[in-house]
């Protein structure tokens, strides 16, 4: 099971609570977690990331295990703590301030 | 007896503001979308509990938002906008061309006779068409087929912010681009032809008379009289009396001719509502009076409206889409400031009070009557 945790206006959008969980199969990339949230989620398509180039949007960040992995490729394998559920993949919104 | 209903986009939610037809004491719902840019929210003329939302943010991008319990619950809808084939570019700030990229819808306008047919305006510049309730969207692409090369983003962005419908033909339609222009569809928006002759932007456009890329920040008109246009540009406030062929001042005694909104009373075709602004490197109203300006004469002849809105130290500017008119016999008249302030005026704008004063920034009002 793949824990992932939503920046608060996504959880309201998505009307979920806490951690969403996912179960899927085969090496743990971004693209398979990002895949099955918006299948599960359909709400919550191009919110994340742009519809058609599948890229990040700008202001959302990826972290896990104390480390940025915004950046990385989208199909490299995720760290081991992801894959196993032991850690939690956060999708954040950028810092902004004003 | 009567409600009437103001839904408020603002910066950071929408609200919803309902009263009987006394229209004396207001019931205050929201925020909905709390944190979320909503560029706009309207109901239906068909369905009065169905309504429509364009929750946007920096973050997470466009979403579309609809109620079927008059703003109790929502739903998101579709929210793919995908311009048609390849979009290409368009004149960008520093002369360059520019890729079209979608930002976020700017205006939805329901059709008069179906709640599931509506148009999105969207930034950048592009008309789209959703016939199932906003589940899905289809751009009408011909409307960037109108020299959209030379079209350019102004100050607030490229964005498609004003949708008239014909009351009567489902076939003819307006819309209004900053910075772009004016253009009319009889074909029900597969075509469209640019309407902007008469404008003058000698200071904005080298060529000031140009077919395109003129400012234009707002257009109405009476139902009654769908073929009679007025304008709110850039600078000036204009009027067509054919569909947009050709256009004709009437700033008149206006104390500035700059401004965003414009509105057409609901009873009096010839009655006209305008906020003037200082300028455009001042948004604010001039001498720090806020002001509508009404015509009786359509136009040329102004009568300023103050009575219950500040006439000192008032520095707020009110958005194109924050004027709206009701329909009751004692004709309201309702706008929003970016101060947060949602003003109301139940007799035709002689008298105003506030029905809300410290919303987020207005992005938008408007007003339907429901029997």
């Amino acid at each position: 099971m793949i824990r992932v945790t939503l920046p608060a206006h996504l959880r309201t959008l998505a009307q979920v609570n806490g951690e969403v969980h996912l179960q899927v199969e085969g090496p743990i990339t971004q693209r398979l977690i990002l895949d099955k949230i918006e299948a599960n989620y359909p709400m919550l398509r191009g919110t994340i990331r742009d519809f058609n180039t599948k890229e990040r949007r700008p202001f959302i960040r990826y972290f896990a295990c104390g480390q940025d992995l915004s950046d990385e490729a989208l199909d490299s394998p995720l760290p081991e703590a992801i894959a196993t559920g032991k850690q939690p993949f956060r999708i954040v919104g950028a810092m902004a301030g004003g | 007896m009567s409600t009437v209903r103001i839904t408020v986009g603002t910066r950071k939610g929408a609200f919803i503001l309902t009263s009987d037809e006394k229209r004396e004491h207001w019931n205050i719902e929201g925020p909905f979308f709390g944190g979320w840019e909503i560029y706009h929210i309207t109901g239906t003329p068909t369905d009065p509990n169905r309504l429509y939302a364009s929750q946007s943010s920096g973050w997470f991008g466009q979403v579309i938002q609809r109620s079927e319990d008059a703003g109790k619950t929502w739903q998101p809808v579709g929210n793919e906008f995908a311009y048609q084939g390849t979009p290409g570019t368009h004149k960008w700030y520093d002369g360059s061309q520019h890729p079209w990229e979608f930002k976020r819808v700017w205006h939805l306008e329901p059709s008069f006779t179906d709640p599931d047919l509506l148009y999105a305006g969207v930034e950048d510049a592009g008309l789209f068409r959703s016939a199932d309730g906003g589940k899905s969207w289809q751009e009408l692409a011909g409307l960037r087929a109108v020299k959209a090369d030379l079209w350019q983003p102004g100050a607030g962005g490229m964005c498609l912010h004003t949708i008239l419908l014909h009351p009567d033909d489902p076939n003819r339609m307006f819309v209004a681009i900053s910075a772009a222009g004016a253009f009319r569809s009889t074909d029900g928006g597969n075509t469209w032809k640019p309407v902007n002759r008469g404008l003058r932007s000698d200071g904005e456009l080298p060529d000031g008379e140009a077919e395109v890329g003129h400012c234009v920040h707002s257009l109405a008109a009476h139902a009654s009289r769908p073929n009679i246009l007025f304008m709110q540009k850039h600078w000036d406030v204009m009027r067509s009396d054919n569909g947009g062929d050709v256009w004709h001042e009437v700033s008149g005694n206006l104390p500035s001719d700059f401004g965003f909104p414009i509105a057409v009373h609901a009873h009096e075709p010839d009655t006209v509502y305008v906020i003037p602004i200082k300028s455009d490197s001042e948004h604010y109203p001039p001498e720090g009076k806020l002001r509508v300006y009404r015509s009786k004469s359509g136009g040329d002849q102004w009568e300023a409206l103050t009575d219950g809105l500040p006439q000192h130290d008032c520095y707020v500017n009110v958005l194109r889409n924050a004027l709206s008119v009701d329909t009751l016999d004692s004709c309201g008249i309702y706008f929003g400031t970016t101060g947060g302030q949602v003003y109301a005026s139940v007799d035709s704008g002689d008298h105003w009070k506030p029905i809300v004063r410290d919303l987020p920034a207005v992005l938008s009002v408007e007003a339907q009557v429901l029997s």
